[in-house]
């Protein structure tokens, strides 16, 4: 066990893979990962191109390059940069190269912050890339390791993001356990995609496709995810034999066996839930928390065996799609319609901007179910939680 | 054609879609004012003119019939005529 | 005849593709690839070249090949070039080659990035000043008063107001070792250039001056004698830099008026219709004798 900043373990993770090009290009809160790195290259201890780029458009760019020609590569960013990412995110899916990216969760201009919430890395969920999210430092550590296994796999040929809360998680100390080189390098086996650039059998890459074929192109990623659900299961099972700690699923279900209501959450305020779990548990609430680690493709096979026998469901988004409601909110209504004995769902926006969820809110959050329970027709809008309506003018 | 992953294509396979349909002029070479210098092979955006031991043919399966050989050849060996279709 | 018959060159790039008839990029692209010979990757960024080439199912390209985005030709080739240093493939080379639009416009960002880390790339761009994939948009490579969709000749305008960005110029800024300028109407210089472009390591940069009769508005046999003319009456200086130094002009035979290059093209035909134009064409020959001083063009 060592005491390690979240951003040093990512880096130890991804130095563990051993990728062949690492692309970076400075934001925050993702910068010191990538700065870890560039001090591991310098030191000889990552044998990896490092190729310092003008922007996050190029950082994405250049890992994909990197992939298209048959190197391992990695990136980082955050936010703004992200967003920057997102085309070359979108076409490199569509390619199928898989490469691994650190989304580290910042809000998004304007008005402009450093602070977390989830609404970057929301932004990319429809464009073809994994998105992982974790909840502490070991997990970061952890689900990357896991993540090159899962791009890289056959059958799933896709990018994938792990999502991690900027300063809560990259800037915070927690005692990390990291593996062997030699478990990992048994975990994870080199990149050998079935395309690559490759001057004795030239295939050629992005092609223009017709509507005679590119709805057929799309449905293949769109498979891939969903096909890829059970490759990642089952990826997860083996880093849980392999670590000992327990990545047994796409979601994390805690204290649901009796559950009468169920909070859902991604990220680093799971722990925040799970505690707050455990204080009204100790009242005598009958209450449980789902937290969803596979994000895209979405799991709601695995959320609903978690949460069927609830009755009422809070669903914590860290982001909004405006003029809507939260993303993780309309995913769960648009599965659980039609549903016999489909819980009352509540969608709840709340640490925009890194405002805090604490066991206050979470117990506010609460108060309002009750509240929307009873009064039908209920959810016109989402409810903002911890709103300060003597703000508005 | 089945749909690979990634759209990846393998390369040279434009050889299978034949564009001399494009072609309303067509070029005709008279090999006796033909010098075989070689300006025509090099001037055909599309590659289609051959040349095999220092013979020179229109490959009218790609041909658009730009008439750039036409217009190129120092002897005016090639003519354009109209195409039949 | 006791001449040596010519001989066919290996096609890296071969027919089949859907250029329009005449297409001096198509052209200049099959002697790039016969001046590299097939240890080449290329990257092209969305434009003519990336559409006319990538019918799904049928690609010309022989050569290992990928179109990724319009703006990001440079960077892809930059992970690329990273790829094959990081698995010690040495003798395989990278190449861009892509149109104005991504060049001088969408993609400069990546491009100056590319150049300014050094990458080991040569960036090809082919030049038809504007964007004819889709139908003919102004871009920063436009001339000065050509007629563009976007920024048409009419009563009250002659077209393009800007001169032609110096790409050329802002590129050897960043002290690359290369630098060069050619035209699909000298292929034996376009394939020395590129040849040469390949003894170097690092960024190199090739402007390639790219004829295009659908959108210039000239018969399709003309693309080489247009090439030509640009090329003659001074506007398209064709010259090589290395290590920041001019090395090679290519001069001109003699002074031709730059109207003998304009006047077969639509795209500059309000030029010789109206009021107006005289000043224009002025305004053009100027740029041609201020190349032709710079340059040293004529003997």
């Amino acid at each position: 066990m060592s005491v390690v900043e979240g951003s040093e373990a990512v880096a130890m993770a991804i130095k563990a893979c051993r990728p062949q090009v690492v692309s970076a290009y400075p934001i925050s809160p993702q910068t010191h990962i990538v700065e870890n790195l560039a001090k591991m290259v310098a030191d000889g201890e990552l044998d990896a191109q490092y190729v310092r780029v003008e922007s996050e458009f190029s950082a994405a760019s250049v890992v994909s390059g990197a992939s298209a020609t048959g190197s391992r590569a990695y990136t980082a960013s955050s936010s703004q940069g992200l967003l920057l990412m997102t085309e070359v995110i979108y076409a490199s899916a569509g390619m199928r190269l898989p490469f691994v990216i650190t989304g580290v969760n910042r809000t998004i201009s304007a008005p402009i912050s450093i602070q977390v919430d989830h609404q970057d890395t929301m932004s990319l969920r429809d464009s073809g890339i994994i998105q992982l999210y974790v909840e502490s430092v070991q997990e970061a550590y952890d689900t990357h390791i896991a993540a090159f296994k899962i791009a890289e796999d056959p059958k799933i040929s896709l990018p994938v993001m792990v999502c991690m809360d900027g300063w809560i998680l990259t800037h915070s100390y927690e005692s990390v356990a990291y593996m062997g080189q030699e478990e990992i390098d048994r975990f994870l086996s080199p990149f050998e995609p079935e395309h690559f650039l490759d001057i004795k059998n030239p295939k050629s890459w992005g092609s223009y496709a017709d509507d005679n074929v590119l709805m057929e192109f799309k449905y293949a990623v769109h498979q891939a995810m969903q096909d890829g659900k059970q490759r990642i299961r089952e990826i997860f099972k083996e880093l849980s034999l392999l670590t000992g700690r327990d990545y047994r699923g796409l979601v994390e279900a805690y204290r649901t066996e009796d559950a009468d209501t169920i909070v859902i959450a991604l990220g680093s305020v799971s722990g925040t839930v799970k505690e707050s779990v455990d204080d009204l548990r100790s009242e005598g609430h009958q209450i449980g928390m789902v937290k969803i680690r596979c994000y895209r493709p979405f799991p709601f096979e695995d959320i609903w065996e978690a949460i069927k026998g609830a009755r009422r469901i809070a669903v914590l988004d860290a982001n909004i799609s405006m003029g809507s409601e939260g993303a993780v909110g309309m995913d769960l209504k648009a599965k659980l319609y039609g549903l016999k004995n489909a819980p009352l769902l509540v969608d709840f926006i709340a640490g925009l901007g890194g405002r805090e969820i604490n066991k206050r809110a979470l117990r506010n959050i609460l108060q309002q179910l009750d509240t929307v329970g009873k009064k039908p027709p209920f959810l016109k809008e989402p409810n903002w939680v911890g709103l300060n309506p003597t703000l508005f003018p | 054609m089945k749909i690979t992953k990634g759209a990846v294509v393998t390369g040279g396979t434009s050889l299978e879609y034949k564009t001399g349909d494009w072609r309303d002029q067509k070029p005709v070479l008279n090999q006796s004012w033909c010098k075989a210098c070689g300006v025509c092979e090099e001037d055909c955006p599309d590659g289609a003119i051959h040349v095999e031991d220092g013979a020179f043919s229109i490959d009218y399966d790609f041909c658009k019939g730009c008439g750039i050989c036409a217009r190129e050849c120092p002897t005016e060996a090639i003519q354009m005529i109209p195409e039949e279709k | 005849m006791g001449k040596k018959p010519y001989q066919k060159k290996e096609d890296y790039f071969v027919s089949g593709h859907r250029a329009c008839h005449g297409c001096g990029m198509a052209l200049a692209v099959r002697h790039i690839l016969r001046a590299t010979g097939k240890e080449v990757i290329v990257v092209t960024p969305t434009g003519c070249l990336e559409t006319f080439s990538s019918p799904y199912g049928f690609s010309p390209w022989r050569v290992p090949w990928i179109h990724h985005l319009f703006e990001n030709g440079p960077s892809v080739a930059s992970g690329v070039a990273a790829a094959l240093k990081a698995q010690k493939q040495d003798s395989v080379r990278v190449l861009v080659i892509g149109g104005d639009g991504s060049t001088f416009d969408i993609g400069f960002g990546a491009l100056s990035g590319m150049l300014e880390r050094e990458d080991d790339v040569l960036y090809i761009c082919v030049d038809n000043g504007a964007y004819m994939n889709t139908g003919g948009q102004r871009s920063g490579a436009t001339p000065l008063f050509s007629s563009t969709t976007t920024e048409p000749a009419g009563k009250a305008s002659m077209g393009k107001r800007q001169i032609k960005k110096d790409l050329p110029a802002i590129v050897a800024a960043h002290g690359i070792p290369y630098v060069a300028t050619a035209s699909s109407a000298y292929l034996r210089d376009l394939r020395e250039k590129v040849k040469k472009a390949m003894t170097y390591h690092g960024s190199r940069y090739i402007q390639i001056d790219t004829p295009c009769p659908s959108v210039w508005g000239f018969p399709s046999d003309q693309t080489l004698e247009i090439g030509r003319l640009g090329v003659q009456c001074g506007l398209v200086p064709l010259f090589e830099m290395e290590e920041g130094q001019i090395k090679t002009i290519r001069k001109i035979k003699q002074k031709i008026p730059v109207e003998s290059y304009l006047k077969p093209q639509k795209r500059f035909r309000h030029l010789f219709a109206g009021k107006g134009g005289s000043e224009a064409l002025r305004q053009i020959q100027a740029l041609a004798d201020r190349n032709i001083e710079k340059f040293g063009l004529l003997n």
